[in-house]
């Protein structure tokens, strides 16, 4: 069964991949508000950006704020 | 960022969307019709005429091969298309190239229809189709993979929607998955040996095939279902923050499930007994997902009297529900030692094929087609009405049968003689399965005239439609107004 030792270590290379893109999103705050974001895409045809959660680079460095700071 | 959105105007590049949209349907009512001509040979085997091309082994993988990834394919790429520019407020990252992957995708499908019937064949199942074309694959696949994610990572909206997850996750390990599965060495140009042998090569093969099952035929039709059914309900998913455990717990679980195809054969015991625990594990993903799409609904259950599209969604769900409770039974080995090989497997798989992609995509897609051509809603909703229960009732024909047919045939294969004996020959289970294959084509037939309907349906919207282009909000904008 040497087929095993490529399958197997590639399953686990994706596991880790998957662990770190978890943690990438929860380290970019994508799970911050998550109701909300069920919301948006029913408001997103038309109106629908709430200002603070809205344009990419900014927020992020406002999550990361968020997320380091305790308090 | 601010100025280049709102001096342009921009709108979402939907060509591809239209276009696939389209062809899901057309390709759809022709893996429906192949797959409604071979169930009728299982009943009446002289329906070959004797001509190699229309012979049951060159038409099933036709058939396989047309449903999966010409129908369900053409449906995930229009459905990702559009919701990924939606859901990020920002249209397609390189357009052309995504033109691209229509084009190649299509001559993809046209290759099979070509090789095929007429017998060149890699022998794997769900990737029969020979080198030269896997190679094409390979590059219409990686341009889909840049043109998805490079849209999510110019997104307008800094959350990134559960449904593009799910897509992003069906992209990544499709890829993964046609790459390692279908290495091989060519001999010549339409014929080619795998790269492993024996029980490695079948180890690899169901890796391939239960995976494919699990990313292209599950997370990428649950990226559609948590799009679709919150707006054609009009109400947010039951639960955002189950949606994104039901993601992260789904991925994890189905790469390792794959060995239960492979029960009571050469592969070691262990690898097999892993391979039934973690099936068993996949049922609480499944589930929570199921429940939680179902539960949109919770409090306006009234809309589902009502809209038939949303019946499409929600009963397909049920289905999704009932074939991944299905599933993990058939992965423990003693009921596996009843149900392998036998025709239970296949009324499990249309279960979900049938029940679950094809009623989730329908319902995708009359949600999707009219809104691309300008009109508010398909041409005719009493033929969506129509379509939907001929539909079911297929279906129930299809598995009840097949349920059926599996379990007798199962009872009679093992059964034994005291002098130890067999008590019936093989023969003797192939005719008395005859009713049944009988009833699934019925079923077969009923579910293909629902298509037919659809397909009518379509045509007509479209011809008193126009494809118009929708402008996208502006993120900036209103930003300002908000404050």
């Amino acid at each position: 069964m040497d087929i095993l030792y490529l399958l197997i270590p590639l399953s686990a290379v994706l596991v880790l991949m998957i662990i770190g893109v978890f943690g990438w999103a929860l380290h970019r705050g994508q799970f911050d508000d998550v109701e909300r974001e069920g919301q948006r895409i029913l408001q997103s045809d038309g109106s629908a950006v709430d200002a603070d959660q809205s344009a990419a680079p900014d927020m992020q460095e406002q999550s990361r704020k968020v997320f380091s700071d305790p308090t | 960022m601010a100025s280049s959105s709102t001096t342009a105007s921009p709108v979402y590049s939907d060509t591809t969307v239209r276009l696939f949209a389209l062809a899901a349907v057309v390709y759809g009512i022709v893996g429906m019709l192949v797959g409604v001509i071979i169930a009728a040979q299982l009943a009446w085997p002289e329906l070959n005429f004797g001509i190699p091309w229309l012979s049951y082994g060159r038409l099933r993988p036709l058939h396989t091969n047309a449903v999966i990834f010409a129908f369900g394919g053409c449906a995930l790429f229009a459905t990702s298309y559009h919701v990924v520019q939606r859901t990020c407020q920002t249209k397609l990252f390189l357009p052309g190239l995504a033109m691209f992957t229509f084009l190649g995708w299509n001559l993809v499908i046209v290759l099979a229809v070509i090789t095929l019937p007429l017998g060149i064949t890699s022998g794997k199942e769900y990737a029969e189709l020979e080198w030269p074309i896997d190679l094409l694959i390979a590059v219409v696949w990686v341009a889909y993979a840049v043109v998805f994610f490079g849209t999510v990572g110019t997104r307008k909206i800094r959350h990134i929607y559960v449904a593009n997850w799910f897509f992003g996750a069906f992209i990544i390990t499709v890829a993964l998955l046609h790459i390692v599965n279908s290495a091989a060495i060519p001999v010549s140009l339409t014929k080619s040996y795998s790269a492993y042998a024996g029980v490695q090569d079948a180890m690899v093969q169901w890796w391939y095939g239960h995976n494919a099952v699990g990313f292209f035929l599950t997370a990428g039709f649950l990226g559609m279902m948590y799009y679709y059914i919150p707006k054609q309900a009009g109400r947010p998913v039951y639960s955002y923050r189950l949606s994104i455990v039901h993601f992260w717990a789904l991925i994890f679980t189905y790469m390792w499930a794959g060995p239960h195809h492979l029960h009571y054969t050469a592969l070691p015991d262990w690898a097999q007994s892993v391979g039934m625990i973690f099936s068993l594990v996949l049922l609480a993903p499944s589930w929570g997902g199921m429940i939680n799409g179902i539960m949109t609904l919770s409090g306006a259950w009234h809309k589902l009297r009502d809209d038939p599209i949303l019946k499409f969604l929600i009963v397909s769900l049920s289905f999704y529900g009932m074939s991944t409770f299905e599933g993990p039974m058939m992965s423990i080995k003693t009921v596996n030692a009843l149900s392998h090989y036998t025709d239970w497997t296949v009324g499990h798989v249309h279960s979900g094929a049938l029940g679950w992609v094809g009623l989730i995509s329908m319902g995708a897609l009359y949600h999707l087609i009219p809104r691309m051509f300008g009109r508010e809603k398909m041409h005719s909703t009493r033929a969506i009405e129509l379509h939907f229960w001929i539909a079911t009732i297929g279906i129930v024909l299809y598995i009840a049968a097949m349920w059926i047919a599996g379990v007798m045939q199962g009872l009679m294969w093992r059964a034994v003689n005291p002098d130890g004996t067999l008590v019936y020959s093989f023969v003797e289970s192939v005719k008395a399965t005859y009713p049944f294959y009988v009833i699934r084509f019925g079923g077969g037939l009923l579910y293909l005239s629902g298509m037919l309907i659809m397909g009518w349906n379509v045509v007509m919207t479209v011809m008193n439609g126009k494809a118009v282009e929708a402008r996208i909000p502006m993120v900036v904008g209103q930003t300002a107004a908000h404050a």
